[in-house]
């Protein structure tokens, strides 16, 4: 197998103004050889999608060695093409202009540009389309059109960020299907496929590997080969089973710090994600239903609510913080409080999260102990916000008082003032 | 800072102004000889107070131009009949040069306060709010129109009264544009400042101290150091409205946004902090928030259940009559210019004025299809480059605000000194404040351009010329042509100021329009004035409708991204 891609320590870091670096990505290893799809899986912000980038050309590690076909990368390569989530379609160009762009761009003669754009657009199913603009298609069809955009140069890669994530369900199953196939039959002009995706059932499904990605800073922690035959069946109790071994893989190692080191600490030294009170209570329902009874597997609820892991993540880690929940071996099971929770009452509710939130989240504690000590019983924003940034970067701290302030709001633990940037324990006058 | 510090810089704040403005309600008063006994002086050390009467009366002006915009692009929007004929009225009047309403109203302010610098305060006050007030009426109209039906809707659910609606919802919503087109009626404030402060119509003549009356003093007397310290003033002005007007005002507006996303920058200004902070303030402000809040409260009046709306008429002979009204009421207007003109004027004169009317246009063509090709390219390239931005945003914002007569002393001397002809190189001054116009709406559109499509254009190695004609070009358009009607509209109102240029003694013609309307102010001569204004007029209205308006619904349906 001839190796196409070889990545091996990168790192990239976003400079921020008045503060150190953002270390996104840090120490990523990639080797892609001819004829397989890898999957690139993690989180919002695992810096998998700058990783993408930087393979694509579009931008420059800071550190480590990123090599195409044994020379290394320094500008967009005319080998790798991309696929976009958004699309990226040009809105005044034609669908049968918007896929000859890439080949007018490598200077082919007028001719054989017009003859491989329409091959490419009959192959992936678009004819017919030609001379229609992409505000006329539908999301499906406009994702077939940046596929055709990017197979007609034939590239030996094809990269492809989140492709499906911006269209319906239906619509995404169909696409996706149809690559596979036309991927098995060996009629697309490419060696191998680099897709990110946070869709874990996405990645099973087509991937022949999964490397999962850690957040903050975004690191390749584990690497799944998936070996089942195309084409897969999600019913298939194999499929499940690599299903659930990444739901395992995925929550296991950010939940085990999250308990230990806050005990010992009242700052947080991982940011914590602002989940709103209404996703809290509405998981804990979903959980408390008879058809789960208190424990529900991960992918099962998932699917089952319609979430994707990036929303259901944060809002079973908040349980899990809050104690409220255990997130362990890819299950959520709710504790004692949360069963009450559950049955209790608004008041009670407000006053269970309240309990939770002093005893088990130390910053919040802090911030409420603040408050009781100062004889008028206010703060100002920047008293806890430079805590916070002592430990993390700007955004994250920012994004930790959020949720520190929305669960405070609701257990009416403390209130907050945004326009004067100002904690209190008083309620919110009431006007006239 | 502490709260007390706060009310501390916000007492010295309001003192200030309540100080300048004593001084300045005295003067006002004064008899209106008074001004030629005390001509404006070159001495920088009377530049404060002169920047704060011209600054003074941007405001007042600014704040009518306010007033105006709620109430007459307010009817437009809400009466279909009124929008009928106030929309295309109000094209008319924002293609109408300043000296236009210079001349038919003088008479009509100073007799509102008789012998007192009163009158001819009001008169340039008058003069600032024309060259400030119509793009934000438009703005508003626009606002008013795009309302999201579920607000209205929640609204009207919630028993809200019409005032209240307005305030509650159509105000907060239309904010944040009306405050870019504040801003943009500022420059155009003082561009047209010298003609505003310091100005003859016939036999009167009249200089009001301020900056722009600095600078036509200055020009005059051939002084380039009062040149500078002209600019430097001003520089000064634009930058303490900036601080303590426009920055809070959009901070503030920042939350009537409503396609804001959490993750948006946001935007800062301490003179809000300031203003927000300091009980002196609140103190100011609370009894008229209160007089607001109860003005909700009345009750609307019970209307009746649509039974009124069958009137006697049926609706299509109601739209005719109104139609008819219309067009007799047009027919009058041309009429009576007609007579008006045609008593005094003869054929000859109208086709003389319309050669004139069609060497400015040829001007105006060739200015902004030349500034197209500079600002275009340069504002795609800045805008792609967002800390370029930061930093030509702002010089551009002063530039569009910088006074033609300020770079007369320059365009004389060169145009003397090479011999050239006035015809041609006097031209480039009607662009000059307008061509920022072209540059500001390309950075704008440069920067809306999605960040994965760039990327996209990069990865498929789209480079050179290929990018320019299938990427970048296409990408600025809507917002190129936007900026386009707009330096085009200016630069016709800033022929007046263009086509003839003075430096001390030496005055230079250049044959147009522009120099026709100046030159018939200051004889008096109220039949070529009218014929003047008519044809400019005509010509603006004429040139949107053929041309600008159409290109406009086509850059926009093409394209415009969704």
């Amino acid at each position: 197998m001839e190796t196409l891609l070889q990545a091996s320590d990168v790192r990239r870091s976003f400079p921020r103004t008045g503060g150190e670096d953002l270390l996104v990505l840090d120490g990523v290893n990639l080797t892609l050889g001819e004829g397989e799809i890898v999957g690139l899986l993690g989180r919002s912000g695992s810096g998998k999608s700058t990783f993408l980038r930087l393979i694509a050309g579009l931008a420059q590690p800071q550190g480590g060695h990123l090599d195409y076909m044994g020379a290394p990368i320094n500008g967009p390569a005319s080998g790798i093409a991309m696929v976009f989530q958004s699309f990226a379609l040009f809105p005044w160009l034609t669908v049968l202009e918007n896929v000859q762009l890439g080949l007018e761009a490598l200077g082919l003669p007028d001719k054989k540009i017009r003859k491989r754009a329409l091959a490419a657009i009959d192959l992936i199913g678009l004819d017919g389309y030609e001379s229609a603009y992409p505000r006329e298609l539908s999301g499906g069809m406009r994702q077939r059109v940046g596929f055709a955009r990017a197979l007609v140069v034939h590239p030996n890669i094809l990269l492809m960020d989140e492709p499906f994530s911006a269209l319906d369900v239906l619509t995404a199953e169909n696409l996706r299907t149809d690559l596979i196939e036309l991927w098995q039959n060996k009629k697309l002009p490419i060696k191998s496929i680099l897709l990110v995706t946070h869709n874990i059932e996405e990645a099973v499904q087509m991937c022949d590997r999964a490397l999962l990605f850690s957040s903050n800073p975004g690191r390749v922690t584990t690497e799944i080969k998936i070996d089942l035959p195309h084409p897969r069946d999600r019913s298939d109790p194999r499929f499940e089973d690599y299903v659930d071994r990444i739901y395992v893989e995925m929550t296991a190692r950010k939940v085990e710090r999250q308990r230990t080191v806050q005990a010992i600490d009242v700052i947080p030294d991982a940011p914590i994600m602002p989940v709103s009170s209404n996703s809290i209570s509405g998981l804990i329902e979903a959980v408390a239903n008879p058809q789960y009874d208190g424990k529900a597997d991960l992918p099962d609820i998932a699917s089952d609510l319609q979430l994707e892991i990036d929303e259901l993540f944060p809002i079973a880690e908040a349980l899990h913080m809050l104690r409220l929940a255990d997130l362990e071996g890819g299950d959520l099971k709710l504790t004692h409080m949360g069963k009450r929770f559950a049955d209790a009452d608004t008041n009670e509710r407000k006053e269970i999260v309240s309990r939770a939130l002093m005893n088990n989240v130390p910053f919040a504690a802090h911030i409420r102990r603040v408050l009781d000590e100062r004889h008028n019983h206010t703060a100002p924003r920047r008293r806890f916000i430079d805590e916070l940034e002592d430990k993390m970067s700007e955004d994250a701290a920012d994004e930790t008082l959020r949720a520190m302030i929305s669960w405070a709001r609701f257990a009416e633990l403390f209130s907050y003032d945004d326009e004067s940037e100002t904690f209190s324990l008083e309620n919110p006058t009431e006007e006239n | 800072m502490l709260p007390r510090s706060w009310d501390l810089l916000a007492g010295i704040f309001v003192l200030g102004v309540i100080i300048f403005c004593a001084e300045a309600s005295r003067e006002v008063s004064q008899p209106l000889s008074n001004l030629a006994h005390n001509p404006v002086s070159l001495d920088p050390a009377n530049l404060p107070n002169y920047a704060f009467r011209t600054a003074l009366r941007m405001l007042v002006a600014l704040a009518f131009s306010l007033i105006f915009t709620f109430t007459y692009a307010t009817w437009a929007a809400k009466s279909k009949r009124a929008g009928m004929l106030l929309v295309p009225l109000l094209d008319i009047l924002q293609s109408i040069p300043i000296l236009g309403f210079l001349s038919v109203t003088l008479v009509f302010f100073l007799s509102l306060a008789p012998g007192r610098i009163l009158g001819a305060e009001f008169a340039a006050i008058f003069l600032i709010f024309t060259s400030q007030a119509w793009n934000m009426a438009f703005s508003f109209y626009q606002s008013l129109r795009t309302v999201p039906v579920e607000l209205d809707e929640a609204g009207r659910t919630f028993g809200m009264s019409g005032w209240s609606r307005f305030w509650q919802i159509e105000v907060p919503f239309g904010m944040p544009q009306l405050i870019w087109n504040m801003m943009m009626s500022m420059s155009g404030a003082w561009f047209m400042l010298v003609a505003s402060e310091a100005f003859t119509v016939g036999n009167t003549s009249i200089t009001l101290p301020g900056i722009g009356s600095y600078i036509a003093a200055a020009v005059q007397a051939k002084s380039l150091t009062a040149i500078f310290w002209a600019i430097g003033a001003m520089l000064v002005v634009i930058v303490i409205f900036d601080q303590l007007l426009f920055r809070p005002l959009v901070a503030w507006a920042d939350r009537f946004r409503i396609d804001a996303e959490p993750g948006d920058e946001e935007a800062e200004s301490w003179a809000l902090k300031m203003y927000r902070r300091s009980r002196l303030i609140d103190a100011i402000g609370t009894p008229f928030d209160l007089l607001m809040r109860r003005s909700y409260k009345i009750a609307p009046p019970q209307r009746k259940m649509q039974i009124a709306s069958k009137s006697i008429l049926p609706p299509w002979l109601a739209v005719g009559i109104w139609y008819a009204i219309l067009v007799v009421f047009g027919a009058y207007v041309v009429w009576r210019v007609t007579t008006f003109v045609g008593s005094a004027l003869g054929v000859s004169d109208v086709v003389g004025v319309f050669l004139r009317g069609l060497a400015t246009l040829t001007r105006v063509i060739v200015l902004i299809a030349l500034a197209s090709l500079v600002w275009v390219p340069v504002g795609i390239y800045v805008g792609l480059r967002p800390h370029l931005t930061r930093v030509v945003q702002p010089i551009a914002q002063f530039l569009a605000a910088f006074p033609a007569n300020l770079v007369f002393p320059v365009a004389v001397s060169l145009v003397l000194l090479w011999n050239l002809n006035p015809d041609i190189w006097l031209s480039p001054l009607m662009v000059l404040g307008t061509q920022w116009y072209i540059l500001f709406n390309v950075i704008a559109g440069a920067s809306a351009l999605p960040r994965e499509m760039r990327d996209a254009a990069a990865n498929f190695q789209v480079k050179g010329w290929l990018w320019w004609k299938k990427v970048g070009i296409p990408a600025v358009m809507p917002y190129y042509v936007t900026g386009a009607i707009t330096a085009s509209g200016g630069s016709w109102n800033a022929a007046i100021v263009a086509e003839v240029v003075s430096w001390g003694d030496k005055t230079l013609h250049a044959y147009g329009l522009g120099a026709y309307i100046a030159d018939a102010t200051v004889a008096g001569d109220f039949h070529r004035i009218v014929l003047g204004i008519f044809m400019m007029s005509f010509f603006v209205v004429v040139v949107n409708r053929l041309f600008w308006r159409p290109l406009y619904w086509y850059a926009e349906r093409k394209f415009k991204m969704t």
